[in-house]
């Protein structure tokens, strides 16, 4: 095997790995509850009908860009764990100006649009001149804005929301029909409409891999990350760096609850979806930081959520089961990558001596 | 010789620094129950510091404070253990099942016992495989969380009372009552004389239903202190924090002591979540934590990583959960003037330190908070349960350059990497 191709089958045997893993260990909780193992499987790895993949594509579109919020934040050793706080405050002040309807059709939804980027990023700067200006670590500060902006938000939706009739649940004025961003559907069927977000989460992804890869900026983010001293040394002003890039993910995050608003929901109310910053952790972590394997990341945790959902009628087992599937994969996935990154280490040591060793033609002293 | 002497002085200049000892901490408990008894008279908000409320603060205090006494274990070992929550989660659980099923004693072991799985996972996570800590903590916040929804749901479905999302009714562990000092105490507390009727108040909590569990708490406090600050097992423990190569050249099994630490940590964090299960409540709820394991730690850094600022910590904030709950209102609203007054003193303080900026801010938002309580008549709920969170965050903005945490706290070591 050449270099390359070791490189390539070590970077495909972790990911495998990690999941081998996980499956094995989910399966044993299962024996040990005594539930059934074989029919948990074959219900969630059965072939998901047409509804179910628009479904998934919905969840994972959401999901990816939770994932992507995150990501930036990790290329520079930041932990961003606020994203759930920054894309629910986020999201109320969209689905808020948009509700208002101050601007005709997609000018609302443009306005909107940024309203949520601007607040998710400003929630998010508070923990990154916090971390800059005063050496407040990201992960306790973002813990505290997510209790925050919860109550923040319920007391602001107070305000601002309109009582349903009938109901008790309070919601923001609903979005305008002119102002909403179209879904298509995969087929004839009802239910099975994907949002039109999806292609503005595609775009997301290359220009997060186009920023990092390709411009100065994002050269500075990623060596600020592998090495402060290094940067400092090379003129990196890596406190406005700090700031920069949780702003930039702040401004990510604002958008994870956009496709569910603008397709789906169209008013933000009590129930709207909570947890999915902390399932973009685990994302951004399965992935890797890479956007494409942050797409795969997403589109697994979105097809266990969807085909566990028919767990509890057919086999009477809790769908919560795919959590722990989920919580393991994020262990293995960074002991695979690890456990595969020492051996992969040993095999490129044992190349060198090799290599060394025989055009001498004598004893290498080293061979480890 | 020279670097000898300078680095004694710096040890002399670090030690006394941080450091709150036992008298300290009743001279302040003391000095918080005067000013709450000011604030009251001025005021007119007498839910302040009255019996019940202190009672509740207690209640609400135990669960963070054990949940922090966790963290500081495994910090002091050197890892940071963001996992505090979930390890409460699977306590809350541990308490439920084995409470329900063998009787309360034994569900505060199931408690000790399922956190301490979770601090195992933790340790072989973290120690072994040399996984971030936060993301080791992260992962174990999602499994707990859907191991115990999977568990609950099995375990509790059809039980009388019971369902996917809560246990039966929980016997409470005992709980003690000293009648006659209790009775007493209380017609003192009716008096209403300044001061001496809310420290009667005071007192009066703590000889009325008791719980034993809060009694062991605060015992683990002293033992914790004893432990990690007076043995040689404390010292070489908080040496792995501190430098862990240095430690394994001194012969420290390294790896066995963050396991150890990492072990009670979840332990107590767990005993934390069995206290929400038996003593705060009466059976165990899906989401009964509510993120006291991220206050946990919270109130562990607030206090600087040692017992006695912890319970400190843990106790404003047992106190402003409390005041939620109880006219919160009415009470928050009446703090308010308390935060004003401090504030100006704070202000004055920082003008006479040359610190005309911080002093400025200060005077800023005392002139906001008196302001505030001049033009309203009650802070909403919402603010009102808010409060902890933005006092931390405030905390930390302004104290952080006074926080020293271990040195080698959250960074990954490997055996042999001491040369």
């Amino acid at each position: 095997m050449t270099p390359r191709m070791t490189r390539i089958a070590l970077g495909i045997a972790a990911p495998v790995l990690a999941l081998v893993a996980a499956f094995l260990i989910t399966s044993l909780v299962l024996l040990i509850a005594g539930d059934p193992v074989g029919e948990v499987w074959s219900t969630i790895l059965s072939v998901p009908a047409t509804r179910n993949i628009a479904n998934i594509i919905n969840s994972a579109t959401v999901l990816y860009i939770s994932g992507l919020a995150v990501a930036v934040g990790f290329r520079m050793n930041l932990f961003n764990i606020g994203v759930d706080g920054q894309y629910r405050i986020a999201a109320f002040a969209a689905a808020f100006v948009a509700g208002e309807a101050w601007l005709p059709g997609y000018l609302n939804t443009l306005l909107a649009v940024v309203a949520a980027i601007l607040v998710g990023a400003a929630w998010a700067g508070i923990a990154g001149v916090l971390r800059a200006r005063r050496g407040v670590s990201e992960v306790i500060s973002t813990i505290m804005l997510n209790a925050i902006s919860t109550y923040l938000v319920a007391y602001l939706l107070r305000q601002a929301a309109v009582q349903e009739q009938g109901s008790n649940i309070i919601a923001t004025r609903e979005i305008p029909e002119g102002s909403r961003i179209p879904g298509f559907s995969l087929s004839d069927q009802a239910g099975t409409t994907v949002y039109g977000f999806v292609f503005i989460a595609i775009l997301l992804g290359i220009g997060y891999w186009v920023m990092l890869n390709r411009t100065r900026f994002g050269f500075d983010l990623r060596a600020t990350g592998r090495s402060e001293p290094a940067a400092i040394a090379s003129g990196i002003d890596t406190k406005r760096m700090i700031i920069y890039t949780m702003l930039i993910s702040g401004g990510i995050a604002g958008l994870v609850g956009l496709p569910i608003l603008f397709g789906a929901a169209y008013s933000y109310g009590s129930t709207f979806q909570s947890g999915l910053g902390f399932a973009g952790i685990a994302i951004a972590l399965l992935g890797r930081n890479h956007p494409i394997g942050i797409a795969l990341g997403a589109l697994l945790f979105a097809f266990l959520d969807e085909q566990s959902n028919p767990l509890q009628i057919l086999v009477d087992v809790a769908p919560d089961i795919v959590k722990i599937t989920q919580g393991i994969i994020v262990l293995t996935v960074v002991i695979a990558y690890e456990v595969v990154r020492r051996y992969g280490l040993r095999i490129e040591q044992r190349q060198v001596a090799q290599a060394l060793e025989r055009p001498a033609g004598e004893k290498s002293e080293v061979s480890a | 010789m020279s670097a000898l002497a300078s680095a004694k002085d710096r040890l002399a200049a670090v030690r006394p620094k941080g450091r709150i000892s036992p008298w300290w901490i009743l001279i302040g408990l003391a000095a918080a129950l005067f000013l709450l008894s000011v604030l009251q008279l001025v005021t007119g908000a007498d839910d302040l510091a009255s019996s019940g409320t202190i009672r509740a603060t207690l209640i609400a205090t135990v669960p963070i404070a054990l949940a922090g006494l966790g963290g500081l274990w495994s910090e002091r070992s050197g890892v940071v253990n963001i996992g505090l929550e979930g390890m409460m989660i699977l306590g809350t659980f541990g308490a439920g099942f084995f409470g329900y099923h063998y009787g309360p004693w034994v569900g505060v072991l199931g408690a000790i016992a399922m956190g301490a799985i979770g601090g195992l996972i933790h340790a072989v996570a973290t120690v072994l495989f040399g996984v971030d800590h936060i993301i080791s903590g992260v992962a174990i916040n999602i499994i707990a969380l859907g191991a115990t929804q999977y568990l609950a749901a099995l375990a509790f479905s059809g039980l009388p009372g019971g369902g996917q999302t809560q246990s039966p009714t929980l016997r409470d562990v005992n709980s003690i009552t000293i009648g006659p000092l209790s009775d007493a105490l209380g017609d003192i507390e009716g008096s209403g004389i300044f001061f001496v009727s809310e420290l009667a108040a005071g007192l009066r909590a703590l000889v009325t239903e008791l719980s034993l569990l809060v009694l062991l708490a605060l015992l683990l406090f002293v033992l914790t202190y004893f432990v990690l600050w007076r043995t040689a097992f404390g010292l070489r423990l908080r040496s792995c924090g501190e430098s862990p190569a240095a430690a394994e050249t001194l012969g420290v099994n390294v790896y066995r002591y963050k396991f150890i630490a990492v072990l009670v940590s979840g332990g107590l964090a767990g005993l934390g979540g069995g206290f929400l299960a038996l003593v705060a409540s009466s059976n165990y709820r899906d989401g009964q934590t509510g993120g006291r394991g991220y206050i946990g730690l919270a109130a562990m850094i607030f206090g600087n990583w040692r017992p006695g600022g912890l319970l400190a910590g843990s106790g404003l904030f047992g106190y402003t959960e409390t005041l939620g709950l109880r006219r919160g209102g009415e009470s928050v609203h009446a703090l308010l003037l308390l935060i004003a007054a401090l504030l100006v003193i704070v202000a004055i303080w920082q003008w006479r330190r040359l610190r005309h900026v911080s002093a400025g801010v200060s005077a800023v938002i005392a002139l906001g908070a008196a302001a505030l309580y001049y033009s309203t008549d009650a802070v909403p709920g919402d603010f009102t349960r808010m409060a902890p969170y933005v006092t931390t965050l405030l905390v930390l903005a302004f104290a952080s350059q006074r926080l020293r945490m271990p040195a080698a706290d959250g960074q990954i070591y490997r055996r042999g990497t001491a040369g």
